[in-house]
Formats: C-alpha cells, structure tokens, sequence
C-alpha cells in the first residue's frame, strides 16, 4: 500500500488527534501549547502537500480515493476522494491554519490551549467535507463544524457575542437540515446508496430535481451566503476573534459554493438550468446591491464581511452561467478571496489588538506610524478591489468575460464591482491608513513584529503569485470543470 | 383439578425470579443490618443486577420460548431490552449514590422500590399477554410512585408523587379499558392469539378500534406523549434528581417494550389505524416538547420537555412500519430498529445529563436551575465536555450518536412516504437545537456564578466520563449498535 492511499485521512485527522494532546496539556502552560498547536498546524499542512505534487491534472475522476464500510445498516461508506475542483480547498485550509495559530500567538489570553484545539479539530473537519464523497460522511462533517466555530465565536468573541454565535449556528443548521432530507430521499431514490457519485447518474424527473435544489439551495445559500440569507455573516464576523473571522471568510465560506459543484450541479442538472436566472439574479443582487451596503459601513469588519458576500456573488454567478471560463473563474475567486479576506482581517485584527476599536472614525494616519504594515495593508486592499496582477483579478476577470459570452448585461451589471469594490476599500483606506494622524492612540501605535510580519507576507506572497501566474491553480482543475460541464450539459431527464 | 396442572418452565424466566428472590433479600439484609451497614443493600443491589445480567446472558439462546401458559415469552429482543435496562439500572444506582446518602435517601425502601421497579420492567419486556403486561406495568408504576415521594420532607416531591399517581392510575386506567375491549372483540388476552384473530379477520371491528384508541392512548401516557405528557414535567421537577434520572431512564425502555408488543406483536392486523394516532401525537410531541422547552430555566425541566420530544422521534420511527397498508418486511424491520436505537440512545443521552447535573448537586445544594451551569467550563473543562457532548447528542449534531439515531427514524420515516412529516420533525429539532445551544453557552461563555468546587465522588465521575465517551464512540463508530437493534428484532418478530 503506498502512502497516497492515506493522504486524505492523514489531511482529515492529523489536526483533530493532534488536537487532543493540546487541550490535554492545558491553558497554564501557555509556550508549550502554542508550540504544539503550531507542530501539529504545520504537520496538518504538511500531510497535504503530497495531494497537490501527486496529482494528476490530466484526470477528471477523483483521485486519491479510500473507500471502507463505515455504517453497513444504511451503507454508509467512509468514502474519501478529490478532483481538481476540492483538491486546492484542502491545501488552502490547512496553510490558513498555520495562519491562524500564527495569529492568536499573543492576542489570546483566556483558555489559550481551547482556543488552539477547536480551530485544529475545525481545519480537520474542513478537510473532511472538502474530501467526502459519501453523502452521510459529507453532511456529518458539514454539521459537526459547527461545534468548533460556534464556541470560538461565543467564547472568544466581541460584546455581542451570544447573539452571532447563536445566529450563525441556526442559520446554518436551518439549511443543513433540509440537506438531510434530501440526501437521505436521494439514498431510497438510488436503491440504497448514499455515494455522491452515484448520485451524480441518477436519473431523476423535474419535480424531484427542482425539490432537491431548492433543499440544497436552502443549505448551500445560507452558507455562501447569497442574499437574501447573508445577513448572520456580518454579526459573526463583526463579533468573532480576528481568527475566527479568517476561517469563516476563507473557508467556511466556500463550503457552501463547493456543495453547488459538487450536488446541485452534477446531480440536479436540469433543475439548476431552470434555476439559473434566479440565481444569476440573486448572485448579481449581492454583487451590486451588498456592495452599496459595504459602501456606507463605519465598522472595518462588517465593511469586510459585505465585501465578502459582495464578491461570494461572483462565485455563484459564475457557477450558474454555465461556461468553463466562467466556473473556473469562480474556482480562482474561491481561493483568491480564501487569501485576500483572510488577509484583509488579518489587518483589521492587528489593528485591533493595539487601538481595540474597529470603527473606522477611530483611525486615520496610520501609515506614520505604522509604515510597514500600512504597505501590506494597501497592497491586499487593492488586491480586494480587483487590481491586476494580484489575484483578486483573475477570479473577477474570468467571471465578467464568462459572464459577457452568456449575457452582456450580466457581465455589465457584475463589472460595476470593479468600480464599487475599488469604492469602498480605497475609501476606506483612505479614512483610515492616510491622512493626519488622528488621535494620540493612533500617534502612540507601534508597527508590526515579526510573527504578525510573517503572517502577512505569506499571504502577499500568495496574492502576488496567483495574480501573476494562475497556471498551477486553473491546471489543476481545467480537466475537472470541463468532465463537470459536460456533465451538466446532459440532461437526466 | 390439580391433575390438569402444568410444571411452567421456569428456565426463561429465571432472571425474573432471581430478582425477585434477591429483593426479598434485600429487605431483610435492610432490617437486619440497615441501621449499622447502609451499604450492604446497595452493594447487594448493584450484585443482584450484575446476577441479572449474567442470568439473562448464560439462558439467551436467540430462541423464542413461551411459558406459563403462553402468559410470558423469552426471546432475543426481550433479552437485549432487559440488558440495556439492568445497564440504565446500575448506572442510575452508581450516578445516584453520594447524591441519596447526602440527603439521608440511600434507605432500604429505595433499593427495594429500584428493584421491584426493574422487576416490573423485566415482565413489561417479556410480556406475550395482556394480563403480564398490566401486571408488570403495575409492578414499575407503583414502585415509581413511591420513589418518587422517597423523600418525605419535600412538598414538592409528595405533591409530584400525587400528581405521578392520579394521572399515572388514569393511564392505567384507560389501558385496562382498552385492554378489556380488545379481549371482547377478539377472544383472547394473549398476545399471539389476537394477532392470530385479527390475522383470522374474526375480530369484531368497532369494538376493536374502540379498544384500540384506549390502548394507545394508555401507551402513550406512559411514553409521556401530547397530549397525555402533563406528567411528565412535574414528576421530573417533583422528584429527587437520582429519582428524575430513574423515571426519564429505564422506563423508557420498558415503555418502549410496551408499545412493540401491544401494537406490532398484537395489533399489527390493524396497524394502519393505530399508524395515524401515534402520527399526530409524534408530530405534537415533538413540535410541543420543543416549544415548551425554551421557556425553561430549571433543567429538571427543560429535560422533560425534551424527553416528552425525543419520544415523539421515538414514535415517530415506531409508526413508520407499514407503507400505505402494505406490510414489507424490510420496511418494518427498520421502521422498528430505528425506534429501539432512538431509545437505546436517548436513555444513554438523559443518563449522562441527569448525571451532570448529579455532578453539580452536592450537600444541601441542588443544582437544578441553568444558571448553576454558569462557567462549568471554567470550574471543569473536562466535565464541560461531557456535559457538551451530551447536549449537542440530544440536539442531533454529528458526531454523537443522537445524530445517528435521529437519522435513523428520519430515513424510516420518508422511506415509509412521510416526506413532509420528516421536514416538521427537522424543523423542530431547530427550535430544540436552541436549548440545548443554551446550556452550552451558559457552560462556555459565561462566567461562574458558583465557584464551589465539585465535591462528587470518583465513581460518578468515572462513570460521567464513561458515559460521554460511549456517546462520542457510539455516534463515530455508530455500526455495531444499529446492526445488534436490527438483527434482534430481525430475529424476534
């Protein structure tokens, strides 16, 4: 047996056992924990590098695939395997794992070592939903990532606390669980089986698929989030620590668009043709109308948080306009958005741990004192506004020029973003890295250490290199998109 | 006349009579050592169920064998029943016993009353006619009437031990109608001999159904399910906790044991008139369980709505046995085993939170409100955790087996076309996902407000551990339980 055949479980649980020693040890002994809690990160991350140089980019089937009985009673199978479309997920959750440790390294005084744990036992159970190919194993994972980031964001979390941990845990369990419905009607529908490639051949006629996609819809929507159901986003990001927001925007996030590709598109087809205007609609809607909401924002993370939404809008447009260009676009976006957003709190975050205020009338002038990480600050906000030759462009551009083939005004309308998104992070750049200083606390702010130097040129280094040369990312997953896009194109009925 | 008489075998029921034998044991060991050795009853107790268990275990040969004149039948699934409840049983004696001896409660009368009530259960599960099944219900009830009012100093114990018996003699009351009525249109008490009637289509069918709705109605005052649940949350607050964590425990099981052999083993002829009663109160149960729930802030309490919804989930697999009047074998096997695995579950789930709150109760305290769960995480992470997964187990989060077990009656439910039943039932569990999200927030996000140390002994604490882990364990490996529940009942109906 070679290594490979492991390299899915080793990626799924690595951080989750290696959780287990670091709350063991406890918060007392603070160096030991974070060093631990680093290792098992770094090793978390290591285990999937092998998923990215062992990869065939010529096959479109998934790859890397374990398979094991797991529930026999339902034939439920411990059933593990990615395609070029998951693959890039897991790497990119377990390099923003590194991250985030990274990030609470001093900032988190209070139960340190359960702080460390959930995000560790969370990175795994990314990494499970992002490899699942059996429904029950995917849907498990989905739900039981709640636990962590519902006490991360409860229990480390701003003044308003309560109330966005239990917004977000509702919310997304009011989705989940009509997926649970639909999966388990999809199981008798295929004559016991709860493989998602099986389900992908199911014939099905158009009143089960429109019921279907509207029960993923509701699940996946609530996720992504699309408007009209975005809005427990801005609460938990607002109220969550600088690290829980980076997991929710980078990651989180994309699992709901990634359970478009994977289940509404391949196994609803003709349910998602027929879909598609309202959900080019709803897409161009958070595109354009959540990019005004992010325009008039006082508060740095909420400005962030619509700005997510704005350009999670752009994923979906892209998935629902059926063209390659436009889904692998979508794929760049995830990941470039996964690097920009994470970076973009990462600032807010370091802001924060020296001013505690993320009101943007709190700053101004922050380039005089803080030189070196205003220079990383402005380059991931012009990132976020689209700037060629950073990533945030690829996605963006691809999308528009898959949007412009399938419908002028489509593409026109989701264009604007390039004028809104430049509007509303330069602007508040503006307010809040130039000018005068504004207040003796500004005045008396000390630049970036070292660790926080660390963090964010890493990601620099990311944004750079994507928006440079996206050939190792769309390579990957050409050969993926193109088998989905021909599956999509057939019709089940 | 004495020539007519049979020798019974009394090899099948021998754990019956050991029991039996050892609680008259009990009694005097009390009268004669009570005063000086308390725990000489305990231990013998705890013995006798251990003796019980081995009994059941050594004469289980997977045969079905009636004796006493067809009166009392031994097969696989009455085995299984009787092992789960000598477990619940024990550990309720383990969970209980620093809690009775700091109130003075640990007297004779408590094990005996424990004993007789298991006693009770014991022929409730092995029960092949209607005449066993009062008598053994009996037996349970009156046993629990009076452990309830074990401690005599409390009004509001007496007063719930009051309330316990007016309601619980008036379920009995009406089961004993139906009971009679069903003998009337049928011609015989046994069990297998109504089926035979009803198989026969000799049965007179007005006073048949008339019987019926008695029956289930009785059924279901013992289950504790809406509308005959007015019981339960009194008798839960009433009495002490040990006794609260007995009442909501084994009984279930019993219970659970009651409706197979009434209403599937008897009345399965016409199953799809009792199919619609037990569906309106499983739907009402559930949506009223929850409801209520919230409004709790003493979680005596709060379990109790709880306990009154998850037997509606119970139910709500045990009615999903018969597809639109057609009997398929495969059907009602899972329809049954996923209402038999809800219960195996939900008593493991109410065991480890009456547990917890036995942990937190000490001398001259009781901790029963939510406030006293302020900080648990603080005051013990470990413990927390417990108390954590106990909560997310009974709100079905995977990966506990509240989840597994949920999933399992969901899937009987829409395989049996309840499609729209099965989205109400999730519905509600989102409203019962707020509650217990609650004590979570209350053990993780709040401070403190009582920052005694937790005085329990080591057993409680090992067992609470124990307990916990089995309930993480069962819901990652959920296999080997729903396979044991499947190919018993596989084996006994």
């Amino acid at each position: 047996m070679n290594m490979n055949a492991s390299l899915l479980s080793l990626a799924i649980w690595v951080p989750i056992l290696g959780a287990v020693p670091v709350f063991w040890i406890g918060s007392e002994r603070r160096t030991l924990v974070r060093w631990l809690a680093l290792a098992v990160a770094v090793a978390g991350f290591l285990v999937t590098i092998p998923l990215y140089t062992g990869f065939d980019t010529a096959l479109s089937g998934m790859q890397f695939v374990e398979q094991t009985p797991w529930i026999t009673r339902f034939n439920v199978e411990y059933l593990l395997g990615v395609d070029g479309i998951s693959m890039p997920f897991i790497l990119l959750n377990s390099f923003i794992t590194v991250l985030v440790v990274l990030a609470g390294w001093e900032v988190i005084e209070d139960k340190q070592a359960q702080y460390m744990g959930a995000f560790l036992i969370m990175s795994g159970l990314m990494n499970g939903i992002f490899s699942a190919l059996d429904g029950v194993l995917f849907y498990v994972f989905f739900e039981a990532s709640l636990i962590p980031m519902y006490i991360i964001i409860g229990a480390w979390g701003g003044p308003n606390r309560v109330y966005a941990a239990f917004k977000f845990f509702l919310y997304t369990l009011l989705g989940s669980l009509l997926m649970l419905v639909a999966l388990i009607w999809l199981f008798l529908e295929s004559g016991g089986s709860f493989n998602i490639l099986d389900w992908h051949q199911l014939p099905l006629g158009i009143k089960p698929q429109i019921l279907i996609f509207i029960a993923f819809l509701i699940s996946f929507a609530v996720k992504v989030p699309m408007w009209p159901v975005h809005t427990w986003l801005p609460d938990a990001h607002v109220e969550a620590p600088t690290g829980g927001s980076v997991v929710l925007a980078a990651i989180a996030l994309k699992l709901g668009a990634y359970g478009f590709v994977r289940f509404s598109l391949p196994i609803v087809p003709d349910a998602a043709h027929q879909m598609a205007p309202m959900m080019i609609a709803l897409s161009l809607i958070a595109v354009v109308y959540i990019g005004f909401v992010a325009l008039v924002q006082t508060d740095m993370k909420k400005l962030i948080a619509y700005s997510s939404i704005s350009h999670m809008g752009f994923v979906t447009l892209g998935f629902f306009i059926f063209n390659a260009i436009g889904i692998e676009g979508a794929l760049v976006q995830m990941i470039s958005h996964g690097f920009i957003s994470a970076a973009m709190f990462l600032c807010v975050g370091v802001m924060y741990d020296r001013m505690h205020s993320r009101e943007i009338a709190d700053y101004g002038g922050v380039v005089n004192t803080m030189p070196k990480f205003a220079a990383l600050f402005v380059f991931f906000a012009m990132a976020n506004s689209g700037l060629p030759a950073t990533s945030g462009f690829v996605g963006e551009f691809m999308v528009i020029l898959g949007a412009i083939k399938f419908n002028f005004w489509v593409g026109f309308a989701a264009a604007t973003t390039l004028i809104l998104g430049a509007a509303y992070t330069l602007w508040m750049i503006k307010r809040v890295v130039f000018g005068e200083v504004a207040n003796d606390k500004v005045a008396k702010l000390k630049d970036i250490g070292n660790r926080e130097f660390l963090i964010l040129g890493l990601l620099a280094v990311c944004v750079l290199a994507m928006g440079l040369y996206p050939f190792p990312f769309t390579e990957v997953m050409h050969a993926s998109v193109d088998n989905l896009l021909k599956h999509v194109a057939v019709s089940k009925l | 006349m004495l020539n007519n008489f049979v020798t019974p075998d009394l090899y099948p029921a021998a754990p019956e009579i050991f029991l039996l034998l050892m609680a008259f044991l009990v009694l005097f060991v009390d009268l004669v050592f009570g005063a000086t050795h308390r725990w000489m009853a305990a231990m013998l107790t705890v013995i006798t169920l251990f003796g019980c268990a081995a009994i059941t275990l050594v004469t289980s040969d997977g045969q079905t064998t009636l004796t006493f004149s067809n009166m009392f039948v031994d097969d696989l699934l009455s085995d299984f029943l009787k092992l789960m409840t000598y477990l619940a049983v024990i550990m309720m004696l383990v969970y209980s016993r620093q809690y009775m001896a700091d109130r003075g409660l640990d007297k004779g009368e408590f094990y005996v009353l424990v004993l007789f009530a298991t006693l009770g259960m014991m022929v409730m599960i092995s029960a092949a006619n209607l005449l066993t099944m009062y008598l053994g219900l009996e037996l349970m009830s009156l046993s629990l009437y009076g452990l309830v009012a074990i401690d005599r100093e409390s009004p509001r114990a007496t007063e719930a031990a009051m309330k316990y018996f007016v309601l619980g003699a008036l379920g009995s009351g009406l089961l004993l109608y139906g009971m009679s009525m069903i003998y009337g249109a049928t011609g015989s008490l046994e069990i297998g001999g109504i089926a035979q009637a009803l198989y026969q289509d000799q049965a007179e069918r007005s006073a048949l159904v008339f019987g019926l709705v008695f029956l289930v109605a009785g059924v279901a005052f013992k289950l504790g399910l809406v509308p005959f649940h007015m019981w339960i949350p009194d008798v839960y607050h009433g009495a002490p906790t040990a006794i609260t964590m007995f009442v909501g425990s084994a009984p279930k099981i019993a219970a659970f044991a009651m409706a197979l052999r009434l209403l599937v083993y008897g009345l399965f002829g016409i199953a799809e008139d009792w199919q619609q009663m037990l569906l309106v109160m499983a739907v009402l149960s559930i949506g009223l369980g929850n409801l209520a729930a919230i409004a709790q802030t003493n979680i005596k309490r709060m379990l109790a709505y709880s306990a009154i919804s998850h037997m509606g989930y119970m139910v709500l697999g045990l009615m999903a046995g018969v597809v639109g009047g057609r009997v398929e074998a495969f059907t009602a096997l899972n329809a049954y085993s996923s209402a038999l695995y809800y219960t195996i579950a939900y008593v493991m789930m109410t065991l480890g939170a009456f547990g917890t709150v036995l942990l937190l109760s000490r001398a001259g305290y009781e901790a029963e409100n939510l406030e006293d769960f302020k900080g648990l995480n603080q005051r013990s992470p470990w413990f927390a955790a417990m108390m954590l997964i106990f909560m997310f187990s009974m709100a079905g989060i995977p990966f506990f087996i509240g989840f597994f077990a949920k999933f399992a009656v969901l899937l009987a439910a829409i395989k049996a076309g309840y499609t729209m039943v099965a989205v109400i039932a999730v519905m509600f569990s989102l409203v019962g996902a707020f509650y217990y999200l609650r004590v979570v927030k209350l053990m993780y996000f709040d401070s403190p407000v009582d920052s005694a140390p937790i005085t329990a002994g080591l057993d409680l604490r090992v067992l609470l551990s124990l307990n916990g882990i089995a309930v993480a364990a069962f819901g990652l490996f959920p296999d080997q339980l729903a396979l044991i529940c499947y190919t018993t009942l596989a084996r006994s109906l």
